[in-house]
């Protein structure tokens, strides 16, 4: 047992509907044929922190004064679209033919047809900035919401993130929080071999961001950081959240083998991933 | 001797006093801020050449410095008006129309925000700057993207007032303007309509569909033509997307030749645009495309460019006189 301030039921509640999106996420991808699983695996814990305890949102999902999720890894949507079909943002039976021909659910997430997406997102390295315009707007309109923007660690090589990493600081947007989901792994092998991008909490602090480093599959550590950065009013700076975390994490044979960026998993494979996660969930009760 | 209008080289401290068109930017906005909309305004170290630093200084609280950075620009623009605020971001139209092409195409177009870019010194306008700083090109990237409406206004008084227009147009809107110093074609009463050409005149002979800055010496061209007895037409496209065809095939039907002008590539511009609804609409005209003849245009102050590659009044005519 943890000493946190988080309830059991809360924790019980996060750790859940982490595992509920990696199952989702198996039978979406089952119908699509192709999908990247490792790449949700390894920040399902961030989305249920986020939607089930630390963003501040409504059953309106175009409720103005809500915090929003930004996505620059948007090839992780399909473990977004169960969340906000569970919080009834859309009808469930919307992710029964999710990319089918006309669905609103494709492998990216789109605002302009999908419910709850606050922006939309595919080309890696635009979301930063997405969310520093919020930022500015939500000042122009006197609005106090944060912009979660969740990273990935691949994306790091992007110009544009930087761009806006500048922009943030400069502009002193406290309520921007980026998270970056340092799974290690890009789709051409491990994010530095391919180009290196550590020493990455130094590079975000010599941007002028305030950063912390977190276990991401630690549900009870995440949400306290998650809180406690949202709470601070008087940081006056932008605040950069590396989670460090496993591609492809809660599935053995996803853990060890990273060439699972993208792929499929046979129906044998998928009910033998879906029996490690719904035993892993039966040994923590 | 240069004509007034001719300038060989320019200031930019001087400028917004001298460049109607684009103090307009920035004046416009204010009486638009000042009127009620929610206007913002934005920039990449462009605030002096673009006369945003009037608009800057009286709604600081609306106006965002972005430095050198027109992707981020672009891609926070939308994130801006995703809360309700209708951002006009305005840098150079190379740097924007082509470097931050797909930010516009993603994050603007197809997410359906109300951004309005404003691509200033079009064209070959900055002269002697080099390949770097012309924007040839920026009709055709626009162009080909859903759902952004595509404006090239000819002067100051027409970019005004499709500027109030913009206000409250649901599309985003890309504007291409000049270096400010372009020549004033009317006066500030004129009304103008997004997406409605302004006829001028149908010519038996020939008519010019001209955008931009060409449409001064275009004007020019038609007045001199047809004081030598000769049936010169003009349309002003100062809406190049969508454009208005039904324009197009009146003076197709009319007239034996169309001929295009325009300060951009010949290909997927303006000339393409008209090319288009010929090609699908059989009509008595005969089409000609003039502009940049798909090439990178040489080093020289701007008012030598236009009369080498016969954009200024004097050129036009030329071109159009070879099609009598």
């Amino acid at each position: 047992m943890q000493n946190t301030t988080l309830s059991q039921e809360r924790i019980d509640l996060l750790e859940d509907r982490a595992q509920f999106v990696r199952l989702e996420t198996i039978r979406l991808i089952e119908i699509a044929k192709v999908g990247h699983y490792s790449s949700v695996f390894s920040c399902a814990e961030i989305f249920a922190s986020l939607y089930y305890d630390v963003m501040n949102i409504s059953d309106n999902p175009a409720w103005p004064e809500r915090d929003r999720f930004l996505m620059g890894k948007g090839h992780a949507a399909v473990g977004l679209f169960p969340i906000l079909a569970d919080l009834g943002y859309f009808d469930k039976s919307w992710l029964d033919d999710y990319t089918r021909l006309g669905s609103p659910l494709g492998d990216h997430p789109d605002m302009r047809k999908v419910p709850g997406v606050d922006f939309s997102s595919g080309s890696i390295g635009h979301a930063l900035s997405n969310g520093v315009g919020m930022m500015h707007g939500a000042r122009m309109q006197g609005l106090d919401f944060n912009a979660f923007v969740l990273l990935g660690d691949g994306e790091m090589q992007e110009g544009q993130v930087w761009e806006a990493a500048l922009n943030a600081a400069s502009h002193k947007l406290s309520n921007l929080i980026a998270i970056v989901d340092r799974n290690g792994y890009q789709l051409d092998g491990k994010v530095d071999d391919v180009i290196a991008i550590e020493p990455l909490d130094e590079k975000w602090r010599s941007f002028g961001w305030e950063v912390h480093v977190v276990d991401g599959h630690d549900v009870v550590a995440l949400t306290e950081l998650l809180r406690k950065v949202k709470a601070d009013k008087g940081r006056g700076k932008p605040c950069c959240v590396i989670a460090k975390t496993l591609k492809g994490k809660g599935i053995d044979f996803m853990e060890t083998e990273p060439g699972w960026h993208l792929g499929y998993l046979s129906p044998e494979d998928s009910e033998r991933a879906r029996q490690v996660i719904l035993s892993a969930k039966g040994a923590r009760q | 001797m240069n004509a007034p209008d001719s300038k060989d080289s320019w200031q930019y401290r001087e400028l917004n006093t001298r460049a109607p068109s684009l103090s307009v930017l920035s004046d416009t906005l204010i009486e638009l801020a000042e009127a009620g909309h929610p206007v913002a305004a934005g920039t990449a170290d462009l605030q002096h050449s673009n006369g945003l630093v009037g608009f800057a200084r009286k709604f600081p609280e609306r106006f965002v410095q972005f430095g050198i950075s027109e992707q981020n620009m672009v891609s926070a623009a939308a994130g801006i008006a995703t809360t309700g605020m209708i951002p006009y971001v305005a840098t150079f139209a190379s740097f924007l129309g082509l470097l931050a092409c797909e930010q516009i195409r993603m994050d603007v177009a197809y997410c359906a925000q109300p951004v309005r870019l404003i691509g200033h010194h079009t064209g070959i306008s900055l002269g002697f700057y080099g390949t770097s700083h012309h924007a040839t090109e920026d009709i055709s990237t626009t162009r080909a993207i859903a759902d952004l409406t595509v404006i090239s206004p000819a002067d100051g008084a027409q970019f005004a007032q499709l500027l109030r227009e913009s206000a409250t147009y649901e599309e985003p809107i890309y504007f291409r303007i000049g270096r400010g110093h372009d020549p004033a074609v009317y006066d500030s009463q004129e009304p103008f309509k997004i997406g409605k050409a302004k006829t001028h005149a149908i010519g038996k002979d020939v008519t010019i569909i001209a955008c931009g800055y060409c449409v001064h010496g275009a004007k020019a061209a038609m007045k001199t033509l047809n004081a030598k007895g000769h049936s010169v037409g003009l349309i002003d496209m100062h809406t190049v997307k969508p454009l208005d065809e039904e324009a197009v095939l009146k003076a197709a039907k009319a007239s034996k030749v169309i001929l295009t002008v325009e300060e951009h590539n010949i290909l997927g511009g303006l000339g393409s645009a008209v090319a288009e609804v010929l090609a699908e609409n059989p009509a008595k005209a005969r089409l000609k495309r003039h502009g940049i003849m798909d090439e990178y245009a040489l080093i020289a102050p701007p008012t030598h460019l236009y009369r080498h590659y016969k954009l200024d009044a004097a050129g036009i005519e030329d071109v159009a006189a070879s099609l009598l």
